[in-house]
């Protein structure tokens, strides 16, 4: 399926909007600040529109994964092509977007959140346009890692995203952004090394035959690294179960664990999140985070099906500790974002485990966590930013009796909290229900550990709702005014969803289920 | 043979244009004592009028002058590159603060810098012993005098000192490696040598260790480890535009030389026609050599890069790291690997050489060399402030910039010739380099400027210098065809 608008495809549309919207803001003067918001509110807007026509018209039942056929709104042009001469073979790189029942939900999450982020970029002040310039180039990388089908592209989008988010950490940030940007950046960076080499490994090992010319292709194609038909004989990565195919499984891993980040990859998050202004923490947990687990999905578990089921019980594992280590550091904060920041963690750690399930239940349910975590930590920063604003402070010993104080606030964000404890009737329970009765079925033990880290969640969220909204209030708090509309318009659409999506999740789940269950199958044959 | 000379002569412009104009300097030296930037006009059109004639060869592959040079588009690719840098560097010197104090001797300046010029486009051409030797000379000893040219400066002068030693030693130690392999192979074409060693020499041990003396020499003009002792503080004392010159141009030199030398003398080309790769000659594994010399200048370029607080120093323990990235092409014995060393040096040129001329902007405008003093120039001078970023991100090697794709290149190259530890310690080492090309990012952004301190202006021309550097970087980033095919075709007629 196609769709243009304008001749040009609405995947490149999705991805290059805020671009477009970044030179607007570079040539608009310093001194027309709402002039520069308002660009970026329009820019990610439009995503917002382009993100709802995918989701009208997007053809459920199409596989995609492996299946170049039926990937929807395909854009495939030559982007460097050097013709064949002695030696080596033919060498191309295409611009090649698709999306299938893996990416939708991603595009649907990340315009949704890019769009809130900029709402509550609002009173931002410092160096507006810097900000929404960076801002807005850090959207385009998102959105472009979830819509490539050409490791070489893909590539160059999860770069992309790699100098933004240091400069908006440590430009915006909070008193010690400089150590948390500068972790940050290093962290990613050598995931970014990691995956380039293997990237490199994997180009020189995978050659299609073209089928007009029958000439031999090296190629960056996803797709084609997919089927193992296209390794060359003797190339580093060639064959099944061999050491290099472990260890290139392995050079990528990390790289995702470290942006999922799954323990032990996970110490930079705390840092950054708590440094980060909030809407960068937003897009951080919101957005930032999926971009590991999808990694994983999209590139680790079809490319190399062997080395996924050989380390599957280490992922698993890894996933468990996750989930019980984020939980009990959470209970261990008295800083509302460090809070947040484990409680992601914990439950990253659910979507690990659901993912390495490697059945259609836990994959779902994985996938639909990785989009409900990112509306439900998304609300959560939203309240702790709300707080901060008004009074400076993060400490969760500094509040309480906000209820009584601002209740159109506290009502909003108890929702968040009660979804984050996974409460029946919001969406967090659905999802970690999936996983878990997915992984179950898989790994007894593992799960039934696992399981007990909803308690710890039910113990650290009781208690800070508590702390925070509950009880008295101190005198220092004394006359906090509640939500302005703009930030009640923030809430709004991620509650919406958190409620829909807990009550009736059939939407989320129909878009992705024939591709995941199309999924599992492939890696259970082995990529045949 | 007169024909013949006559022939090669109407080959041999782009150099003779540079001899003339050496001599017009000279004597408009004489003539035009009051014009402040005459000489490097001149300089300016010799190298234009050079750089037609380079590119009014392109194609061309034939030997002249009885085997002693070679035209053909290796050359020519390397030629085009150092007119480039050549142009830049003039350009940069007419901006240069440093070099106003010595207004009455630029007529010197150029005319040694187009002397530099002339020796490293012979080098590049050259496929005789004696003609390499020759052109390495000429280029070294003018730059050992330009190291030096400002010589009320006491670093300057110490730099020269420094320099010339340590060049007068290795280049000692190349001619009496270049005397052995002539004892041994009884030739001086390299050619020739070739098919001498193809043939059987007797004293394998001896043309070994004629091999390595002639490392010693090429290995101290890329400077890379163990050669590398003189670049830091050579780069520190030079004036910074001779500094860029030593760091960009002479690196070019000596690789085009390097490469020609090795590959067309010691190397077993028997699979060449089939495979597209080569094996060494018996004795030495020159590929474990060289693989181990660059990954010496990877690992000690960056960690010592890290240490240092003045910018110059800074990038240039930076360039002996890239040397050892750019030898990692070289390692591999392949077409491929040569090909991937010319991407990545055309990149290197551009983005480099961007980096010296922010940093000299900022020692115009701000009078310092120091990265700690970097602190708050990105807000005072937003646009050289940016392009500083871009032109160190590409250094560190990050999408969507040029220095990603040579990265990539190189990387390649080494992963598909099965280096995969070498490809490991470059991955490693460009982790490291992160640290020291970020903290001057972080230095011009994350602090304030001083109250007093107001904005910093520069005018259109330096502007103009600054996005004809800048724009080749983007570029090359995300649409690198052109430069790939110009290498690979430039490769592939590998002539002499």
């Amino acid at each position: 399926m196609e769709l243009n608008i304008f001749g040009i495809g609405i995947l490149t549309w999705i991805v290059f909007i805020p671009i477009v919207g970044m030179i607007i803001v570079l040539l608009l003067p310093d001194k027309n600040r709402n002039a520069i918001r308002w660009t970026a509110a329009v820019a990610t807007g439009i995503q917002v529109v382009l993100a709802g026509i995918i989701f009208a018209v997007f053809d459920r039942a199409k596989l995609g994964i492996n299946d170049a056929e039926s990937f929807q709104f395909m854009e495939k042009y030559s982007w460097i092509t050097v013709e064949a001469v002695p030696w080596v073979g033919r060498i191309e790189i295409n611009y090649f977007l698709g999306i299938d029942g893996l990416s939708v939900l991603m595009i649907i999450l990340t315009s949704l959140i890019a769009f809130i982020g900029v709402i509550s970029s609002w009173n931002i002040d410092k160096m507006v346009k810097g900000y929404f310039a960076l801002y807005l180039l850090l959207v385009t990388g998102m959105m472009g890692v979830f819509v490539a089908l050409d490791f070489f592209l893909f590539f160059i989008f999860w770069e992309v995203m790699l100098l933004p988010m240091y400069f908006l950490i440590g430009l915006w940030g909070g008193p010690r952004r400089e150590y948390a940007a500068i972790k940050f950046f290093i962290y990613t960076f050598v995931g970014g090394i990691l995956m380039l080499l293997t990237m490199l490994a994997l180009y020189f090992s995978v050659a299609y035959t073209d089928p007009a010319t029958g000439q031999s292709v090296h190629t960056f194609n996803i797709l084609h690294m997919m089927n193992p038909a296209n390794y060359v004989d003797g190339g580093l990565l060639s064959g099944v179960d061999t050491t290099w195919r472990y260890v290139a499984w392995m050079a990528l891993f990390i790289n995702f664990a470290i942006k999922i980040p799954l323990f032990p990859f996970h110490t930079w998050l705390p840092d950054a999140h708590v440094e980060a202004p909030t809407p960068i923490s937003v897009i951080l947990a919101g957005v930032l985070l999926k971009l590991g687990t999808y990694g994983l999905l999209r590139i680790n578990f079809p490319i190399f099906p062997d080395a996924t089921v050989y380390f599957i019980y280490f992922m698993a594992a890894l996933g468990m500790i996750s989930i019980i280590y984020g939980a009990f550091c959470a209970m261990a904060q008295d800083d509302f974002k460090k809070l947040i920041a484990y409680s992601s963690i914990s439950h990253m750690g659910i979507v690990v485990l659901g993912i390495a399930a490697l059945n259609t239940q836990g994959m779902v349910g994985g996938v639909l966590q990785m989009f409900n975590h990112g509306i439900i930590t998304a609300v959560l920063f939203l309240s702790v930013g709300v707080l901060y604003d008004r009074t400076k402070k993060r400490g969760l010993y500094d509040f309480g009796g906000i209820a009584t104080q601002m209740p159109k606030y506290t009502g909003l964000a108890m929702i968040g909290m009660f979804a984050a404890l996974g409460l029946p009737g919001l969406n967090g329970f659905v999802s970690e229900l999936f996983s878990f009765l997915g992984a179950f079925e898989a790994y007894k033990w593992i799960t039934i550990i696992s399981v007990t880290g909803i308690i710890i969640t039910a113990g650290y969220i009781l208690w800070t709702i508590q702390r925070v909204y509950l009880g008295k209030t101190p005198e220092k708090l004394a006359d906090l005014k509640d939500l302005t509309p703009r930030e009640v318009l923030m809430f709004v659409p991620l509650i919406v969803l958190i409620i829909l999506l807990g009550i009736y999740p059939a939407p989320a789940i129909e878009l992705m289920n024939s591709s995941l269950s199309h999924l599992v199958e492939f890696i259970n044959a082995g990529g045949m | 043979m007169v024909e013949n000379t006559l022939h090669s002569i109407s080959l041999y412009l782009p150099e003779i244009v540079l001899v003339v104009t050496l001599c017009v300097i000279i004597v408009a030296d004489l003539v035009l004592k009051n014009q402040k930037h005459a000489s490097a006009w001149i300089m300016l059109g010799g190298l234009a009028t050079a750089g037609i004639f380079v590119m009014l060869q392109a194609g061309t592959v034939e030997s002249i002058f009885f085997g002693m040079a070679a035209v053909d588009p290796f050359a020519t690719f390397f030629k085009v590159l150092l007119i480039f840098t050549g142009i830049f560097v003039v350009l940069f010197s007419m901006k240069n603060r440093e070099l106003e104090g010595y207004s009455s001797r630029m007529g010197e300046y150029y005319m040694l810098f187009s002397g530099m010029m002339l020796g490293m486009l012979m080098m590049v051409g050259a496929t005789n012993l004696l003609l390499m030797f020759l052109a390495l000379e000429i280029a070294s000893i003018s730059s050992y005098v330009l190291a030096g040219f400002t010589k009320r400066s006491l670093r300057s002068s110490e730099a020269a000192m420094k320099y010339i030693i340590y060049g007068a030693v290795s280049s000692g130690v190349m001619l009496y490696g270049i005397s052995l392999l002539i004892g041994v192979t009884a030739a001086t074409d390299i050619n020739a040598i070739n098919e001498a060693i193809a043939a059987g020499v007797e004293q394998t041990m001896m043309l070994n260790i004629s091999v390595l003396m002639i490392l010693v020499g090429l290995g101290f003009k890329i400077a890379v480890v163990p050669f590398h002792f003189w670049a830091p503080d050579v780069y520190e004392g030079a004036p910074i535009t001779i500094a860029a010159l030593l760091a960009v141009a002479s690196k070019i030199a000596a690789f085009a030389m390097l490469i020609r030398l090795f590959s067309v003398s010691f190397i077993d080309a028997s699979g060449l026609s089939t495979t597209g790769t080569w094996s060494s000659v018996e004795g030495i594994h020159w590929g474990l050599l060289l693989g181990g010399m660059a990954a010496l200048a990877m690992i000690v370029g960056n960690l010592a890069a890290l240490r240092q607080d003045n910018i110059k120093r800074m990038l240039a323990y930076s360039s002996i790291a890239h040397a050892g990235y750019i030898l990692m092409g070289l390692v591999i014995m392949s077409s491929e690997g040569l090909t991937s060393i010319m991407i990545y040096l055309f990149i290197y040129l551009f983005m480099n050489l961007g980096a010296f001329y922010v940093a000299m902007l900022f020692m115009n405008k701000a009078g310092t060399e120091s990265i700690e003093e970097y602190k708050g120039l990105g807000h005072r001078a937003p646009l050289a402030g940016a392009a500083l970023t871009i032109f160190l991100v590409s250094l560190t090697g990050l999408p969507p910039t040029g220095g990603f794709v040579a990265k990539l290149y190189i990387f390649g190259a080494a992963i598909s010739g099965g280096w995969i530890w070498l490809a490991a310690i470059a991955g490693i080492t460009t982790i490291i380099s992160l640290f020291y090309y970020i903290r001057v990012v972080r230095n011009m952004y994350f602090f304030k400027p001083d109250e007093d301190a107001g904005r910093i202006e520069f005018d259109i021309s330096s502007k103009v210098i600054l996005f004809a550097l800048l724009v080749p970087v983007l570029l090359t980033g995300l649409y690198f065809q052109p430069v790939l095919e110009f290498a690979r075709n430039s490769m592939l007629m590998f002539g002499f």
